[in-house]
């Protein structure tokens, strides 16, 4: 298997596992925007660590994917972006523009848990001396 | 070469002295390509930054074989500029060709749905570019990258 998608908590963690095909990028994305209702996610993320080239195609599909969902009430994070390949990413002049990253699962899930906590409570956190 | 003393010198493995060629004709070839490539500049000493940067090349190139031609080749070669080793790419298809070429590399357009930046990119990632296309007849396209 070439993508594993996981479960956890109300996200959905995409782990990639090998090289993808253009075909494996499209499937990944329809699994993902299907999933995100099936589960009522709010969340997900992609961890490209294993993917060995993000070309014009893989960032135009993540890209599409992360609208998608947000589209469906789901925030995505793609994650282990290895360094090589940011370079050549950027050399390429590819933006993940409306895409946040974040360096490993770890940092993903941090961004979700302070992206989908309600409103009031993220107020009353950036203002802990406010009284309600 | 500098080794240190008694210890035999580690034979590099093998490189292929012609030129090795991957058809593309499917989605998957593009990943038998690209890795090819970066296997072969791996061989040839290459970081594993240079050696994605390659890959990328490798991908857009040939993604614009199946979106464009359906089907051509990628041909990979070790190139040799006064003992600094490089990799060269030719790109080969029969496909519809370019008509303007200038506007096909100048980048922001594109005639498939696509970024527009295959070419462009192309060229920034290698150290030199090329292309050949004749409407109706095809296109060529050989870039190189010298190891750093």
């Amino acid at each position: 298997m070439k993508v594993s998608i996981l479960k956890q908590r109300d996200y959905l963690v995409a782990s990639i596992q090998a090289a993808l095909t253009d075909e494996d990028l499209k499937n990944l994305r329809d699994a993902l925007v299907a999933q995100v209702g099936e589960h009522r996610s709010r969340g997900v993320i992609i961890d490209v660590a294993a993917l060995d080239v993000m070309d014009s195609f893989a960032v135009r599909t993540l890209r599409d994917l992360a609208q998608m969902t947000r589209l469906r009430g789901a925030e995505t994070v793609i994650v282990g972006l290895q360094p090589e390949v940011a370079f050549a990413m950027t050399q390429l002049g590819l933006r993940l523009e409306g895409v946040t990253a974040a360096l490993d699962l770890d940092g993903g899930l941090a961004h979700l848990d302070h992206q989908t906590k309600p409103t009031t409570l993220r107020r009353a956190i950036s203002n802990p001396g406010r009284r309600a | 070469m500098i080794m240190s003393r008694g210890v035999e010198a580690v034979k590099p493995p093998s490189l292929p002295e012609d030129q090795e060629i991957t058809p593309i004709a499917s989605d998957r070839d593009i990943v038998t390509a690209r890795q090819r490539g970066r296997t072969l500049a791996v061989q040839l000493g290459c970081s594993p930054t240079e050696a994605t940067l390659i890959a990328t090349a490798i991908s857009e190139l040939a993604r614009n074989i199946v979106l464009y031609a359906k089907h051509g080749e990628i041909g990979l070669t070790v190139a040799n500029g006064g003992g600094r080793p490089g990799v060269t790419v030719v790109a080969r298809d029969e496909g519809p060709g370019i008509a303007n070429i200038p506007w096909a590399i100048a980048g922001g357009h594109s005639t498939s749905g696509g970024l527009g930046l295959g070419l462009p990119g192309v060229r920034r990632l290698m150290d030199e570019f090329e292309i050949s296309s004749q409407p109706g007849k095809g296109t060529t396209i050989t870039t190189r990258r010298w190891k750093r």
